[in-house]
This record gives structure tokens, C-alpha cells and sequence, in this order.
């Protein structure tokens, strides 16, 4: 809502300047979003003398005239009028000026040859006169050569927020009651000039019983004879400072009352219509062209004003072209209605339609404005436009109660920690309109028709505290008391996991929970895509299912930008439904590129799944697994690459997955179109990662070292090339858990002097018992034992 | 001169002249071997009489240890040397670069949702979470704001379907009607998550973080929401004093509401947040509307209380010097590498929020 300070002064009487109303009002809800200075114009305009005037060469009627502009400048000037003559004072137009009359921007241009720069001006071109023979010539102005012509006039206009509550707020006067109310000044009352209704309304107005009504009541008065026309300096002034555009008398002053009382209103061409005005709910499919030039088709159950014959307008959101005010019009219809908001919305959004009428009457006009929008508007046609008024006639619901509220006094304190007194409260509330009785603890409280938003006791409560100030409540010192955890397991998990992550070289990132379904796809086959009805692009158009979709299009941007070693991750909501709650947190990682690339002491290598594999299980041990736990099988999805990728679940193969990691499959590396191809990812589910029933210190084992020396002794076996080695770990381990405190492989080889089928695997055992110092022949008992049950269990044999 | 110090004097002088292992070996051998002059002196003490054997191997014994002794020295002081020696040949030019490591970063609005939770954990708020795609009715109508309120064309919402009912929750306080409804009061809850606005431009993002506050209590009034919001603000920035201001608003779920600002002023092109003639926005707040408290089927005749949501990017930007929202979304790794924050940078109140 914008506003003017000289136009809130003729209904505020007030001492405050600018800065101190723009402050009042912020303090009291109405959010003063901008101050604008309106650029003016008009200092364009400089006094010049003509020093020398010649013939155009090309032209007969034309003279090149040279001008002191002032600041030692001069201007060549192309001039047609006969008066322009050497020695003139006048007034000189620069280039980029716009001239008052034409609206016309000058600019530097040729005329018959000769360049001109600028123009100078007729009494009439600066709209000063109708005096458009020759140029303006000023007397005794030649001391003033180069000022401007014009005082300098800047106007500010104040852009305020309403908030949708606060619809009363939408005209001048309602902020200046606001104003009022907070003691920033008098409320100046409205002054109701008596018109004359010297005959009876002329067309027969009705509002038809349909289901859901949107027209509550309909109020109209017949002006006959009037002369339509260009609106007076005033009323044009008041319009342009709010950004509006002029357009006739009758159709600025309806805008004109709006703006000032929130008031809409309409005019309609009395004579193009049909009849009768008749209020009623569309015809599937009805036809109407709208005063913005478009043609909308419409439906039932909006609200139209028609004739017998058409459409005329949509009730409280546009008239239609058929009886549009012109200025040859000379007889109307001004009328001023209520229309429920909810119908007003429902119809506007429909259409995709916004008007400033549709604006007001959604968040709710005064109902009771109807004859006195009438009467000011009736008022300043009859005085602008001349012509004789009928009696006004209002149909539908043409009066209605006030709602009451009983209000106690102690719900204020209780609500907002400080008291207020009933006087007090009974002061605020009536200079804002409302009406209050004062009973005991009590106040009795009739609601203006102009605030539909109050209803109860804490929107009471509201007003009184907006007014007395927020600043006056006192704050209360918050109690540090925890009396529960402030993060569950899970939240614990998310956080643990994030820098668990990072702490291993992954740069955090936060990406959309939307995405490309072009991308997604590859990373979520076989799974239904959730589409966002109304996207905000066409690439971001489905819910993720998978936490790499995005991850992937900015690893491609990064190495696009010359990044290629580099290890990103998120966690965050992916989607396996469209339902609330069908999301899960993923970790997610990507790492691509090389390992101590150009580097002066090692080899530089590609990343690999080994990479990938250390990250994923070093994350799932600090987030509180045991290591023993952690089943790792060649189980893979889609998205990896077949041969080198595994996941990993809780305990066995059958256990909840917990995480996927791998190389990305190379047909997803060639479609996303990778600069650096060789990228890796991990997803870890933090869903499935049990939360321990007891604290970490219950469950852990009594704390047993062993004194005695340890032992290592290595194995070569030659085993199925196909043969896990964890499997084959595993199996070593099992053997005595007392004994072999430790497996590990070191070499693995594949070729000459190996069969085929086979390779060589290479591994170290690490032997201790807990009471003794193991012998050499405790050692070779246990070796035999190891080489015994390997070549059993899985058909190794022993290299030689 | 006896022999005795005869061999003492020659063995000094031959022992300053020792420079090597194998210079001392000789030495050692000389004096000390089968034939050395220390042994013989040894295989004399038989011949002597009963008398003299006594004193004599006493002298004898003496310089023996003696000698001994600065062999010994002899010996460290060379095996020194030969360190010494052997580390001028091992010196690297230690300017040379490390072995290449990767620094993990945490994203800003990660590390401020840490900071902010460490903070409200103090006053024994709890964290609460909800889903990111709503139902029409928690994100709006449960929160007083009906189907017909022009409060929703404040939302761009973005839905999943055509009929409107299931949405990406525009703000979280659609966690408020979940956390109240599957709980009993009192309820105290901080909710920091996602939220969605089909808007796009230089200052919004489509998806961006909100913080979501809740309590409610008896006996809770707008001076504790006052109270509680100064103390945070204070906390979050850092900072002894700051200009504030509560400013009337309206949200349809909070009645009275207010909107906070606090004072800055622009100093070498820097923000300084809490002084200065300027206010900024940064969050929105108010007493929980009784048609709340209903819908989540908590009496508003026992139970009253405030709910506060702020933008957490924003708060990140404010206090972090970032200027462009867009940038956080935008996993730029130059942009993570200089906002991100050291994974071990854990914001804790007994150590500090930020480094």
C-alpha cells in the first residue's frame, strides 16, 4: 500500500515530520517497506538566451539557433517558431527531458540534415498555457541563465506492507486511524457534503438467490447528464503520486475513493446496458472481455454483474468492456457492493486475475461502506462531471450487526506478562473504532464493521499491545534447565556421521531435495519417480531418490571448472514415496580423480574402490559399530559398476544394508558425460544402523592383555580365483579364537606359474595365548591345524 | 718415573690423538690386549714380594680404571662424531610439500545448526524433525490459515499434486501440530530443517533452512518469548549488547506476532551486527494462536506459549560474512574450501560456539 504524506495529513492532524511517522507506523504493524523519492522531471527545464539565429539551409521555416545554456555551454538548437530570434530569453529542453504535454523523451536527431540538440519550448508544450505560437520569452530572466525553470518538487511516496489481516488498512484513512490511535495525531473527520438526489433510480438492480452468493449486497446510483472528461490538476496529481494513471474523471474518482477510504467502487456506461442489472453466478463456459483486454471463459460459481443480455463484470475484481465509462459517456451506474471474500478469491485465482478491488475485497471490505462510498464518489462526480443523481438503491443484505466481544481484562497480563489497566485498554480500543462499555473487570466491546479480524479475546489482545507498545513488555530471563536429551540416536547419528565424513577430506555440500528425472534416473532404476506438480524449472522436476543425482551434476561442474581430485558428500532426505514420511537420510559421497597427483615423492595413482571401502567402514566404526559386525558381500546396486562395488550389512548377508560403495557405473559416467571419469561413491543408511540398548562402557569386554610374546607366521595358498578372500579371513579366524588374534592378507597374485583358474594369496597370522609363551611346536600344531582346514573348507592348497 | 706412569703418560698422549673406532681398538689392543703394557704390568704382580705386590696393585688397579674410563669416553665422543657426521649426509630439504592430504569441510548451514542447537540445548530445548513433503492440512489449515486465507499467496508452494493436497512444507511449522499432537504438554522444541518456496531470484533460493521454536507451558508469556530470543541472539552472534527491537506483525499461527529486528551498521564494507541506525529482519515470532493449540488437541484454556521461526542461511550469512544465498547450494569447491568449517570445529558452549 502506498501512501503520500500530504495525502495522509487531510484525514491525520499531526505535528510529527516524516522520519517520526515512518517510525509509528513500523512500531505499530504497519511495516514501512520503501521511501521513494519520485524523480522529478521537471528540473529539466533551464532558462537559455538564443545568442544566434540563422536560416536552416534545408528549410524555409527553420533556424539553427545557437543557445547559452549556461555553465559557458552552448547548444545548437534547430527552432521552427517565428519568434525565435537572437537576444531571446526562453526556456531550452536538453536531450532526455520529456516534454509535459507530448510525454515524449527528446533526443539528439537530425532534422533536414542539421543535428539539434534539444528543443526549445511553447507555453503550451510545458502544459503552462494553451499558447502554442512561437516560443516562451521571458523577461528580465537573463541574470538566471542556466537555472532551472521549474521549482523543484520531490515528492516521497511510502510503500507500506499490510499484513493480510489488517485489509482496513488498504485505504488512506485506515492508517491514519491507526496513526491516530497511537497517539501520532487527530483523527480529521470526513466531511459529507449533502448531495442532491432529485430523482428515482432508473434501472432495476437485483441480486438472483443462487447457492453460495458471492454478492451479499449491492448498492447503485443513476448519474444522468454528466460531461465525462480529463480530471482536474488536483485529482490527476493525487493519482500519478501513488503511481496510478489517469484516465477520466468518473474512472479516476472511483479510484480515487479506494485508495483513500478502501472503498471500490464501479462505474458502468448506463446506457449500453441491457435493461437490468442482474447479479448471478456464471454460465458454465460464459464469455466475458475484461477491461485489460482479455477474454475469459468462465465458470459457475463465480460471481457476475450482467444485464439481461451479457456479462458486465466480475463482482469485486473487473468491469467489462461492454459498459466501460468513456469520456462521450453521459449517463452511468456508480455502484458500490460487498462481495464475500472467499468467493472473490476463488474466482480471482481461477482465473490467474489480480486487481486492486480483488486485493480489498479478499482480505475484507467494510460492509457498512457502501452508502457513504456512494455518496463521496456521487459527490465529486456531480461537482467534476455535473449531472443529477438518482436516490441511491441498495439490494441484498443492507444492514448488518455489529459483532461483541466480553473481554477480561486479567487475559491481557496472563498472555503478555505485563498489565494494562481498563481504562486504558478502553482508550485504545475506541480510537480505533471499536465501542466499549466498562463493567467490574470487564469490558464490553462492539467490533467496527471495518475489522472482520477480530474475534476473539487475543485478537484483542493484539490491538492493545500494537498500541501500547511491544517495546513496553519486559523480558524474562530464559531458565538454563535440561531436563532431557536435546538430541535422540538418530539426530546423534546425523551429526556424528557429518564430521565423521568430513574429518576424512570430503568438502560438505547441501543441494536440492529436487532434481533433474533425466539424472535421477539413472541412479534409481526400477523405482517410481515423484514428480513436483508445478517445478521451478524443468530440470528440477522430481523429488531425489537417490542421494547422488545431485551430488553427480555438481561433481561434473567442479571438474568442469579444472577440479578433478576432489571428494564431496551430503546428508539428507531422499524419496521413495509421495507420501509424508516416505524419505530416509542418506549419507552420500563422491570422490573422483587421482591420489598424490604430480606428486615429487610418490607414484600418483587413480582412486579406488579400496579408497572408497576404507572411508565407508572407518565412518560405520565411529558411528559405533563393531568392526566384527560389518558383513562386507559383492551385493551391488544398479548404479555401480557390477565387478567393482559390495556393500555392506549388519552381521550377515542377510542382515539390514548399511551402506553401498563403489565405483559409479561407467554407462551413468558416460551419459552424465564426465570430464574425469574414474569417480567413486558411498551411500550409508543411517536408518538401518541399530540404536545399542545399553551405553557403550556397559557392553564392552573386561579389558585382558596378554604378557606373553606374540608370534606371525605366513601362509601362501593357492585357492579359486574366485574365492573371497574375506571369506577365506574369516575362515582362518575361526579356527581358534583364543590363538589367532589376527588375519591379514598382504599379497594377492594372479599369473605365471599359477594355474588359471587360481591365485596366490598371501597371508599373515598373528598367534598369542593369553597364558603362556607359545612353543614352537604349540606354533607348527597350530599352522598344520590352519593349513588343514583352509584346504578343506575351501580346497586350497599350500604354495610351494 | 715408575712404569706405571711411564704407561699413563704415553697413553695419554696417544689417546688425544684418537679420532676413530679403529684408532681405539689399537689403543685398547696396546694397553690392554694379550700382550698389552697394562697386561703385563698384571704379569708382574706375581713376581713381586708380598709388600710391594699389595701397593703396586693397587696402583695398578687404579690406572686400569682410569684408562678404562677415558676409553670408554673415547668411545662415545667418536660414536657421537660419527653421528653427527653421518647426519650432515641425511638432511632434506624439509621445505619441500607433504604428502597431499584432503581437508574435509562442514557446510556453513550445518556448523549454524550446530551452534543454534548448542545454544537452546542450554535452555532444555529438544530437537524435533518432520517430513519434508506435508500434507495441505499441517502446513496450512491446522495452522489457522484456511484454504481461503490470502495469507497462503505469501507461500509459493510448491505441490506434488493437482488437487493441492500434499505440498513441500513451505515453513517448518507444520512440526508444531506433529510434535503437540504426538506428545503431552509441556512442550519446549527447536526444529531445524528444510523448507520449500517455488521462488527464485538473487536473495531466494527455492529450498532454504528454517528453525522452527516451540514452548509451551502454563505459564508462558511474551516475556519469556522476549527473554528466550534475546539471550539467543546475544549468544548466536557473539556479543555482550545488541539492538533489538520486536516489531507487531502477523502470521495466522501466532497472535500477538511480532517480527525481530536488530541493529547494524556497514563499517569498511563489513556488517557489524547489534549497532548502528539500521535494522534487519531476521526472524518472526509470536504467542501460539488459540485455534493452534486446538487443532493439535492441547487445551488453550490450561496451556499457552510462543513458537519462532528463523532462516538459518540467513543467520549463517549474517554472521559469516556470505553475500549470495545462492552460492550455498551451488557446491562450488572453491566457495566449501573457504565458508566450510574444520569437522573437528564442534560448536559447544563450554568451548566457545565459534573458533
Amino acid at each position: 500500500m502506498i501512501i503520500t504524506i500530504p495525502w495522509l495529513k487531510e484525514h491525520l492532524k499531526t505535528n510529527l515530520g516524516e522520519s517520526e511517522i515512518v517510525n509509528q507506523l513500523t512500531n505499530i504493524g504497519l511495516e514501512v517497506e520503501r521511501i521513494t523519492e519520485r524523480q522529478d522531471k521537471s528540473k529539466n527545464f533551464k532558462i537559455a538566451k538564443i545568442l544566434k539565429a540563422e536560416k536552416h539551409p534545408n528549410a524555409d521555416k527553420l533556424k539553427v539557433c545557437e543557445v547559452d545554456i549556461g555553465d559557458e555551454k552552448i547548444a545548437k538548437v534547430i527552432c521552427g517558431a517565428s519568434n525565435a530570434r537572437e537576444g531571446l530569453v526562453t526556456i531550452y529542453a536538453p536531450p532526455g527531458a520529456v516534454i509535459p504535454k507530448t510525454k515524449l523523451e527528446l533526443k539528439i536527431s537530425k532534422i533536414r540534415g542539421v543535428e539539434s540538440n534539444g528543443m526549445l519550448c511553447s507555453e503550451s508544450e510545458l502544459n503552462l498555457s494553451n499558447e502554442s505560437e512561437g516560443i516562451i520569452e521571458l523577461k528580465n530572466k537573463e541574470s538566471q541563465i542556466g537555472k532551472n525553470y521549474f521549482k523543484s518538487k520531490t515528492e516521497k511516496t511510502i510503500d507500506i506492507s499490510i499484513t493480510p489481516n489488517r485489509g482496513d488498512c488498504l485505504g488512506i484513512r485506515g492508517i491514519a486511524r491507526d496513526l491516530s490511535s497511537s497517539g501520532a495525531g487527530k483523527l480529521i473527520p470526513l466531511k459529507k457534503k449533502k448531495i442532491k438526489q432529485s430523482f428515482k433510480h432508473l434501472i432495476k438492480t437485483s441480486i438472483r438467490k443462487d447457492r453460495n452468493q458471492g454478492c451479499l449486497s449491492f448498492g447503485s446510483c443513476y448519474i444522468k447528464g454528466i460531461t465525462n472528461k480529463e480530471s482536474p490538476e488536483w485529482l490527476k496529481n493525487k493519482l500519478i503520486s501513488l503511481g496510478l494513471k489517469p484516465i477520466s474523471a468518473v474512472v479516476d474518482i472511483t479510484n480515487y475513493v479506494m485508495f483513500d477510504l478502501n472503498r471500490p467502487l464501479h462505474s458502468y456506461d448506463a446506457d449500453k446496458i441491457d435493461s437490468e442489472i442482474i447479479i448471478r453466478d456464471a454460465k458454465e463456459g460464459e464469455e466475458f472481455e475484461a477491461l485489460d483486454g482479455k477474454n475469459y471463459k468462465l465458470k459457475k460459481g463465480m460471481c457476475v454483474i450482467a444485464d439481461k443480455s451479457s456479462v458486465l463484470g466480475l463482482g469485486g475484481i473487473i468491469g467489462g468492456t461492454k459498459t466501460s465509462t468513456e469520456l462521450d459517456t453521459k449517463n452511468i451506474i456508480l455502484e458500490a457492493a460487498y462481495f464475500s471474500p472467499s468467493s472473490i478469491r476463488k474466482t480471482a485465482r481461477d482465473l490467474s486475475l489480480d486487481t486492486d478491488a480483488k486485493y480489498r475485497f479478499e482480505r475484507g471490505i467494510d460492509p457498512e461502506s457502501i452508502s457513504e462510498g456512494l455518496e463521496i464518489a456521487t459527490g465529486l462526480i456531480l461537482s467534476i462531471c455535473g449531472g443529477h443523481a438518482s436516490k441511491f438503491m441498495i439490494t441484498g443484505q443492507s444492514y448488518r450487526k455489529n459483532n461483541f466481544l466480553k473481554f477480561d481484562i486479567d487475559k491481557f497480563e496472563k498472555l503478555i506478562g505485563i498489565s494494562i489497566g481498563l481504562t486504558e485498554a478502553q482508550k485504545i480500543l475506541v480510537s480505533l473504532g471499536f465501542k466499549c462499555k466498562k463493567s467490574k473487570n470487564e469490558l464490553k466491546i462492539e467490533i467496527p464493521s471495518w475489522r472482520p479480524d477480530i474475534k476473539q479475546d487475543v485478537d484483542i489482545i493484539e490491538e492493545l499491545i500494537r498500541i501500547k507498545g511491544f517495546n513496553k513488555i519486559e523480558l524474562i530471563e530464559p531458565e538454563r534447565n535440561r531436563k532431557k536429551d536435546t538430541l535422540n540416536f538418530k539426530q546423534k547419528l546425523f551429526h556424528l556421521s557429518q564430521r565423521s565424513l568430513a574429518s576424512k577430506g570430503y568438502l560438505e555440500t547441501v543441494t536440492w531435495s529436487f532434481t533433474d528425472s533425466k539424472i535421477d534416473k539413472q541412479f534409481s532404476k526400477g523405482e517410481k519417480e515423484i514428480f513436483i506438480f508445478n517445478p521451478i524449472s524443468a530440470d528440477l522436476n522430481v523429488l531425489r531418490r537417490s542421494i547422488f543425482s545431485n551430488l553427480s551434476t555438481h561433481l561434473k561442474k567442479n571438474q568442469d571448472r579444472g577440479y578433478e581430485d576432489i571428494s564431496l558428500f551430503e546428508i539428507g532426505p531422499t524419496f521413495f514415496g509421495k507420501n509424508p514420511g516416505d524419505q530416509q537420510v542418506v549419507l552420500g559421497a563422491m570422490k573422483s580423480g587421482k591420489i598424490g597427483r604430480k606428486s615429487w615423492i610418490d607414484q600418483e595413482r587413480n582412486v579406488d574402490v579400496f579408497d572408497i571401502k576404507g572411508d565407508v567402514l572407518k565412518t560405520l566404526i565411529e558411528l559405533g559399530l563393531d568392526e566384527n559386525d560389518l558383513f562386507v558381500s559383492e551385493k551391488t546396486k544398479d548404479c555401480y559398476h557390477p565387478g567393482r562395488s559390495g556393500s555392506i550389512t549388519l552381521k550377515s548377508e542377510k542382515g539390514a544394508t548399511l551402506a553401498y560403495f563403489g565405483e559409479i557405473h561407467p554407462a551413468i559416467i558416460k551419459k552424465i558425460d564426465f570430464k574425469q571419469q574414474n569417480i567413486f561413491g558411498l551411500e550409508i543408511f543411517l536408518k538401518n544402523i541399530p540404536e545399542p540398548k545399553k551405553k557403550n562402557r556397559l557392553t564392552k569386554k573386561i579389558f585382558k592383555a596378554s604378557d606373553f610374546q606374540k608370534s606371525e607366521r605366513d601362509f601362501a595358498f593357492i585357492i579359486d580365483k574366485i574365492f573371497k578372500i574375506g571369506l577365506l579371513e574369516k575362515i582362518i579366524k575361526e579356527i581358534d579364537f583364543s590363538l589367532i588374534q589376527d588375519v591379514n592378507t598382504f599379497d594377492v597374485y594372479e599369473g605365471e606359474n599359477i594355474p588359471k583358474d587360481k591365485k596366490s594369496v598371501a597371508i599373515n597370522v598373528t598367534l598369542q595365548a593369553a597364558d603362556k609363551t607359545l612353543s614352537e611346536k604349540d606354533i607348527d600344531q597350530i599352522c598344520k591345524k590352519i593349513v588343514e582346514v583352509v584346504k578343506e573348507k575351501t580346497g586350497a592348497t599350500i604354495r610351494s | 718415573m715408575s712404569d706405571l706412569d711411564k704407561i699413563n703418560s704415553i697413553f695419554n698422549a696417544k689417546i688425544d690423538s684418537v679420532k676413530t673406532k679403529i684408532d681405539l681398538q689399537n689403543i685398547k689392543t696396546e694397553f690392554f690386549g694379550k700382550n698389552g703394557q697394562i697386561t703385563q704390568q698384571f704379569k708382574k704382580l706375581g713376581s713381586l714380594d708380598q709388600n710391594k705386590r699389595k701397593e703396586f696393585a693397587s696402583n695398578l688397579n687404579k690406572i686400569k680404571d682410569d684408562l678404562t674410563t677415558q676409553i670408554e669416553q673415547k668411545n662415545l665422543e667418536i660414536e657421537n662424531f660419527e653421528i653427527n657426521e653421518k647426519l650432515k649426509n641425511e638432511k632434506v630439504d624439509i621445505t619441500l610439500p607433504a604428502r597431499t592430504y584432503q581437508k574435509g569441510k562442514i557446510h556453513p548451514v550445518s556448523q549454524v545448526i550446530d551452534e543454534i542447537t548448542s545454544i537452546f540445548s542450554e535452555l532444555g530445548f529438544t530437537v524435533a524433525e518432520g517430513p519434508d513433503v506435508e500434507t495441505e492440512y499441517n502446513n496450512f489449515t491446522a495452522l489457522n490459515t484456511p484454504e481461503d486465507h490470502p495469507a497462503r499467496d505469501m507461500h509459493d508452494t510448491f505441490y506434488l499434486e493437482k488437487n493441492k493436497k500434499l505440498l513441500l512444507r513451505t515453513h517448518t511449522s507444520p512440526v508444531q501440530i506433529r510434535a503437540m499432537l504426538s506428545g503431552k504438554p509441556p512442550f519446549k522444541i527447536i526444529v531445524p530443517g528444510r523448507t520449500y518456496r517455488c521462488d527464485s531470484d538473487q536473495t531466494h533460493a527455492p529450498m532454504f533452512h528454517q528453525l522452527e521454536g516451540l514452548h509451551i507451558d502454563k505459564k508462558i508469556t511474551m516475556g519469556h518469548l522476549k527473554g528466550c530470543l534475546d539471550y539467543f541472539i546475544k549468544e548466536f552472534f557473539e556479543v555482550k549488547n545488541i539492538k533489538m527491537r520486536f516489531r507487531p506483525s502477523h502470521f495466522p499461527f501466532t497472535e500477538p506476532s511480532a517480527e525481530v529486528d536488530i541493529g547494524y551498521k556497514i563499517e569498511n564494507e563489513k556488517i557489524v551486527i547489534g549497532e548502528g541506525d539500521k535494522w534487519l529482519e531476521i526472524l518472526g515470532c509470536g504467542m501460539v494462536h488459540p485455534n493452534v493449540l486446538i487443532n493439535a488437541k492441547v487445551n488453550p484454556k490450561k496451556y499457552q506459549g510462543f513458537a519462532f521461526g528463523m532462516g538459518i542461511d540467513r543467520l549463517a550469512m549474517l554472521k559469516y560474512g556470505i553475500n549470495d544465498l545462492r552460492a550455498f547450494f551451488e557446491t562450488d569447491f572453491r566457495w566449501l574450501n573457504h565458508f566450510g568449517f574444520d569437522p573437528l570445529d564442534v560448536p559447544t558452549n563450554y568451548r566457545g560456539l565459534s573458533k
